[in-house]
């Protein structure tokens, strides 16, 4: 199908020229980078942007890098890149499972980690285990650098905190300094093309600090501190994982639309929530650092 | 309109394009290139599979814009010299019916026989687990990649 309204395109060469085109056409302009997201959104008349600003020339944002005790992924770096990618196993594995699970190979070659935060659709996989990991978003304008706590970049389903003159360069995972181990789980009809209809990531510290998002069952992924507070009051064990269980149906407010219906959401949340918390304390006692 | 250059199947090709303007349709209106069909137009089936710098991505998601300078191999490139041992494993098992999601198929098996020469059936199945296809079950094609990776 051919998208009905026409654009220009601009392929700047260095972040400077990137973020001068930004703050030309503000918020006519949209960011090109794998473009799995756009291309859909374009053609369906979701966005109708007057400039596509294509940022793959910016070889400086295809990165993952360690600085500064933080694990770093570029806004160019693909899923398929997270999947082989030793720093993200050993810092990150909860985003490197989830990566695993998106769509299909030939959407992972192509789609990045910051694109899928940047759409924002609920669903998205890279929100829990970003969310679990305390990530920060980097965003770059004429007018300098901020970060946003991920907690706080999603603001409702497919609207973020990215202001209209700005670009997202990277999101920034602090490196735990503790022993950890988290799990990723995530309910789909079949593997190869499916958007998550709910999904749950648990991150569990040797303090025995343990955090916990979901999904896919509300406008924005969240957090649960009220889980995670339960844990911190009462300790990670099989009977307090079945007590949090429990919680689930006061926490998350799933719908219902053409993949799922909202009590089968609900159910398949508490479901992934055990097996994601038993995998997590499974992992723990296997990590060595 | 804007001229891009790229290499298609070996031969460097020039074709001016709008902004607006997608792959798979480029290539398959403009070029003539017709093994990348349109199925979902979406990116979930596989049908428009091409292989972008060695990378099996979807067609129906890249603007053709994007691709100027880079290099884009579809079946008609992979099978130049004559089927493929791949190709020839698959005709022997009559794997396909209606041959919709054929291209795709193969398309993402190479790219995955290309890095990884002795898959596992999980692997192999993880490959093409974007490849939809309603008529083989696709057991017939899993069973003619796992033989053509066992010989080599």
């Amino acid at each position: 199908m051919a998208i009905p309204f026409e654009f220009g395109y601009e392929k700047p060469a260095t972040i400077a020229d990137a973020l001068h085109l930004l703050d030309k056409w503000g918020r006519n302009a949209r960011i090109l980078a794998g473009g799995t997201d756009l291309a859909n959104e374009l053609k369906q008349g979701f966005r109708v942007p007057e400039l596509l600003v294509d940022i793959k020339g910016l070889d400086a944002l295809e990165k993952i890098k360690v600085l500064d005790d933080a694990l770093h992924i570029g806004a160019l770096v693909t899923f398929d890149m997270v999947r082989n990618s030793q720093l993200v196993r050993d810092h990150a594995y909860i985003l490197y499972e989830a990566a695993g699970l998106v769509a299909s190979s030939g959407v992972r070659n192509r789609a990045t980690v910051v694109g899928n935060i940047c759409s924002a659709v609920a669903c998205m996989d890279s929100a829990a285990p970003l969310l679990v990991h305390d990530a920060v978003v980097h965003t770059a304008s004429l007018e300098g650098e901020r970060e946003v706590p991920v907690q706080d970049w999603f603001v409702d389903n497919r609207k973020t905190l990215v202001g209209e003159k700005e670009m997202v360069s990277h999101v920034s995972i602090p490196l735990p300094k503790i022993k950890h181990a988290g799990a990723y789980q995530k309910m789909m009809r079949y593997t190869g093309e499916d958007l998550a209809a709910a999904n749950v990531g648990v991150l569990l510290m040797e303090d025995g600090a343990c955090r916990v998002a979901f999904g896919s069952v509300g406008p924005i992924p969240r957090r649960s501190p009220e889980i995670e507070l339960f844990f911190e009051k009462n300790g990670v064990n099989a009977r307090h994982i079945d007590q949090a269980k429990d919680m689930i149906g006061g926490i998350i407010s799933p719908i219902t639309d053409v993949r799922a219906t909202k009590e089968y959401r609900m159910h398949m949340t508490k479901v992934m929530f055990v097996r994601a918390m038993h995998a997590a304390v499974e992992r723990l006692k296997k990590q060595k650092i | 309109m804007k001229k891009i250059s790229f290499t298609l199947n070996g031969e460097l090709r020039q074709v001016d394009v709008a902004p607006n303007e997608i792959l798979l349709e480029v290539l398959r209106y403009k070029i003539g290139v017709k093994s990348p069909k349109c199925g979902c137009d979406t990116g979930d089936c596989g049908a428009c599979t091409v292989i972008l710098n060695g990378k099996a991505v979807r067609s129906c998601l890249i603007f053709a814009i994007e691709i100027n300078g880079q290099e884009i191999v579809t079946l008609e490139g992979l099978s130049k010299d004559g089927l493929t041992p791949l190709q020839k494993a698959l005709l022997d098992r009559n794997a396909f019916q209606c041959g919709y999601c054929a291209p795709g198929m193969i398309l993402s098996a190479t790219c995955l026989m290309s890095g990884n020469p002795h898959p596992s059936e999980e692997e192999i199945k993880e490959s093409i687990a974007g490849n939809l296809c309603r008529c083989t079950g696709y057991q017939p094609v899993i069973d003619a990649i796992s033989e053509v990776t066992k010989k080599h």
